[in-house]
């Protein structure tokens, strides 16, 4: 029944658009792969830009949001490597976690360069944080702390391990001088939320995590955060929060969050979603959701973001051989 | 009181003509998508918000419309569970242990009407629980660490027996059975991936909808064309539809039933990391423990109907209270609403009853609507409903097994899950013809993943030291009442069935009905 009216909304939708499509690229059917489950990041990635796009008209009809779980986004991958290849209306949201379980060779048989990236739509930098009334002020004690005792802090994230929430705590506890990254004690909790729910009863030390999951407990009150993972002092709310690399930790850590596409899409429509994506970024309305959400700016679209990902594809590939997770 | 005038402002940003229409669509559309297999409410929810989205909808309306099919689909996942023995979603599957055989003793239309009752005093007593309880709730949620997680779901299996009244081995073994198959997918704590063949549909681990589906829906179609060809087609089931309402007697007999496990569900929808399953069947084996001297539940007793659906339905209530107060979901649905709630620009989290007072008083107020609606709907629709048991399992049979083809391919639009889920029809079917029963293999995947990772947690942050397991006052508790679970109804069903029948409770007499 509903998805007869959507149908309906689609059918007049595309009508109305039919003049338009003979000048150039315009997707019939736009559609967004979320390669998990409705409610994560990827799903909120697809639901969020295609609502954006449409209000903005920028795309002529509603972005179809098809959630294709499994695998950590595996089967997504696979399925537009290998059925959806030469699809002009797809566009599939991705991550660092995206890129994180390329580089760990987790989606079997498949590399980065099977798919065309389009681009980012911001970032949500790391943040490693404590509970209010922990004694540990800044990162630089919690990482003497891990050094002279690593048992003594339990870290708690929302990714598996190995995963970014993880690998973020490595690549601070890396920077600060810790040679066997091994020993951090880091806890996977099934998503952020339950994670800072960890530390706020006390189970936890620690919390390492997006932006966008601490900010409504240190609006609170209830959380510190003791370092963000970003190159320079974020805007707006986020400014109090130090860097790492202020407090002499040169460590980095983005959860960036856009799109790829099929390989085998004509370049007229990739070119189509690239410029899409970069007037949306642009846009005052797209600033808006950011803020609402913790995004940081991370503008890379097309071949500059082709290159940002398989760079961070290579770092991944080092730290995670470093604590055993590859070979 | 200031929280009565804030209620009164919500119902005031209710009450409006749209808001009211958007409930009761939503209240119709979830019940419907309660009651088919697979289709379950966080689905529901999901369908149904690009069309809040393409309405142009307002924070407020938007979430009356999708709590209204959340509540919807709590309501009508007994549906399915009562009259066909298929759960309809996950929380519905503790109905069916009562409620098929009721409806198959002609009591269906009671057991729907009572369920009906159930369900509506659970999300009303629940939705009262989030108004008045939800800031103090959130310290319940933070005293519970990975230990004493883990001692919950230790006490939910050590309860199990009271699941099935045939075989504890055979019990037993299902419930191992639906723990192996938890652990199939990504380990998240080591981020390895065990059992799934290099095959990576599997790298998620089992769906447990899948599994629902397959083991309930396909292998009733399978048992069905097995026996097309005896008797059981040619002459039809001669169905009794029976009354509609409950008598007086069977209402009030299940009264102090739904109350306590309105309670108990309520708390443990409260705990994010255990949701409505976990309330159902915990107030299904509660209340068969307390209850349960004559044997009569699992063959048809209306206590053993009232008891998971007002349980799954507290639950749903209390769910929302991580979830408006902390952020933190406490069920698949909760999740799904967290997104539309961020996609809204609205940040849940402990300053969002500061924040957005509009939005969380107009749904607590649409949540009070949306439970009237579902009790005027359910009731008169029983009548319709009830009708499902005429249609002659030849026709049913197919709509069935084509309702769960495109439930479970409308889930992850994955043609890997639909093979799957007729590998567990098959499974179901053996399982049946053994007579070994199918609920304990389905709480074994729904809680296995969530006892492991949490007995791993607490054994990683105590550094390999178990005595962390028994460490808090809460842990204790709640292993002490597992062990008492576990051990009393041996000895008590042994030795001293006569003395307990001096309870109050068991005045009640079900069985002469």
């Amino acid at each position: 029944m509903i998805s007869k009216v959507v149908r309906a909304a689609l059918a007049v939708a595309a009508m109305s658009l039919a003049p338009v499509a003979a000048q150039a690229f315009e997707p019939e059917n736009p559609e967004c792969i979320a390669p998990a489950n409705p409610g994560g990041g990827w799903d909120f990635t697809c639901r969020q830009v295609g609502k954006t796009l449409q209000d903005l008209g920028l795309i002529g009809s509603t972005m179809q949001v098809t959630n294709l779980a499994g695998g950590g986004g595996g089967v997504a991958y696979a399925a537009v490597v290998n059925k959806r290849g030469d699809d002009n209306d797809l566009i599939v949201a991705a991550s660092s976690a995206t890129a994180t379980r390329l580089a760990q060779g987790a989606y079997p048989g498949n590399t980065m360069d099977q798919v065309r990236w389009v681009g980012a739509v911001g970032a949500d930098y790391g943040v490693i944080a404590v509970a209010a009334k922990s004694p540990i002020q800044n990162l630089t004690e919690l990482m003497d702390q891990m050094k002279d005792k690593p048992s003594s802090i339990a870290i708690a994230g929302g990714s598996a391990v190995g995963g970014w929430d993880h690998l973020k705590v490595l690549i601070a506890a890396n920077a600060a001088g810790i040679e066997d990254v091994r020993k951090v004690k880091y806890i996977a909790f099934n998503g952020g939320g339950e994670a800072v729910t960890q530390l706020l009863a006390g189970s936890v030390q620690a919390f390492s995590g997006d932006i966008s999951e601490a900010k409504g407990f240190v609006d609170s009150g209830d959380i510190r955060v003791v370092a963000v993972l970003s190159p320079e002092r974020l805007e707006g709310d986020y400014a109090a929060f130090p860097t790492a690399k202020e407090q002499g930790i040169d460590a980095i850590g983005a959860n960036w969050r856009g799109f790829y596409a099929p390989k085998n899409m004509t370049d007229d429509a990739y070119n189509f979603w690239v410029s899409k994506i970069d007037e949306l970024y642009a846009t005052p309305e797209w600033k808006n959701v950011m803020k609402n959400n913790g995004l940081a700016p991370l503008d890379l679209q097309g071949a500059e973001f082709e290159k940002f990902v398989s760079e961070s594809v290579a770092k991944i590939q080092q730290i995670s051989r470093n604590i055993g997770i590859i070979k | 009181m200031d929280t009565l005038s804030s209620l009164a402002d919500g119902f005031v940003i209710a009450m409006t003509f749209q808001n009211l229409i958007l409930a009761l669509l939503g209240c119709f559309l979830g019940t419907i998508m309660g009651a088919l297999p697979g289709l379950g409410p966080s689905n529901g929810v999901a369908i149904l918000i690009p069309l809040a989205f393409s309405l142009g909808l307002g924070a407020t309306p938007s979430l009356i419309l999708l709590t209204s099919v959340y509540y919807g689909a709590m309501y009508g996942g007994r549906i399915s569970s009562i009259l066909l023995n298929i759960p309809g979603d996950a929380p519905a599957l503790m109905t069916c242990i009562d409620g098929y055989p009721m409806a198959q003793n002609g009591r269906g239309g009671e057991a729907l009407a009572l369920s009906g009752f159930a369900s509506f005093i659970g999300s009303f007593l629940a939705t009262w629980g989030l108004v008045l309880l939800a800031p103090q709730l959130v310290k319940i949620a933070l005293a519970f660490g990975p230990a004493e997680y883990f001692a919950l779901f230790a006490l939910a299996f050590a309860t199990l027996g009271g699941v099935s009244s045939t075989n504890q081995a055979k019990s037993a073994f299902a419930a191992m059975i639906g723990l192996g198959l938890a652990m199939v997918g990504v380990d998240t704590q080591t981020g390895v991936p065990r059992f799934t063949f290099g095959i990576v549909h599997f790298y998620d681990g089992i769906d447990f909808l899948v599994a629902i589906v397959g083991l309930f829906a396909i292998s009733e179609v399978f048992i069905f064309i097995e026996n097309r060809h005896g008797s059981a087609d040619a002459e039809g089931k001669k169905v009794e539809l029976g009354r509609l309402t409950p008598s007086w007697k069977t209402f009030w007999g299940s009264f102090p039933t739904i109350i306590r496990t309105s309670l108990v569900g309520f708390l443990a929808g409260v705990l994010p990391g255990a949701g409505a399953s976990l309330g159902s069947f915990i107030s299904y084996s509660m209340e068969k423990r307390l209850l349960d001297k004559e044997g009569t539940f699992g063959k048809g007793d209306p206590r053993g109907v009232a008891a998971p659906e007002a349980g799954n339905n507290a639950a749903a209530g209390g769910a929302l209270v991580p979830m408006l107060a902390l952020g933190v979901p406490g069920s698949g649905t909760t999740a799904v609403l967290l997104a539309v709630l961020l996609a809204l620009n609205i940040t849940p989290g402990p300053l969002l009853f500061a924040n957005n007072p509009d939005v969380v008083w107009g749904l607590i107020a649409a949540l009070f609507i949306g439970n009237f609606i579902l009790l005027l709907l359910n009731i008169p629709f029983v009548g319709i409903f009830i009708r499902v048991l005429l249609v002659p399992p030849r026709i049913l049979m197919p709509i069935v097994a084509m309702v769960s083809f495109v439930g479970i391919y409308g889930i992850a639009g994955s043609t890997f899950d639909l093979v799957v889920m007729v590998g567990f029809g098959a499974l179901g079917w053996l399982f049946r013809k053994m007579d070994v029963p199918l609920v304990p293999i389905i709480l074994g995947v729904l809680l296995g993943n969530n006892m492991e990772s949490n007995l791993r947690r607490a054994i990683t942050i105590s550094d390999g030291d178990w005595s962390v397991l028994f460490s808090s006052p809460l842990s204790m508790t709640l292993w002490a009442i597992s062990i008492i679970g576990f051990v009393l109804p041996i000895f008590v069903g042994r030795f001293i069935p006569k003395k307990a029948k001096k309870l109050p409770e068991t005045v009640e007499e079900e069985v002469s009905n």
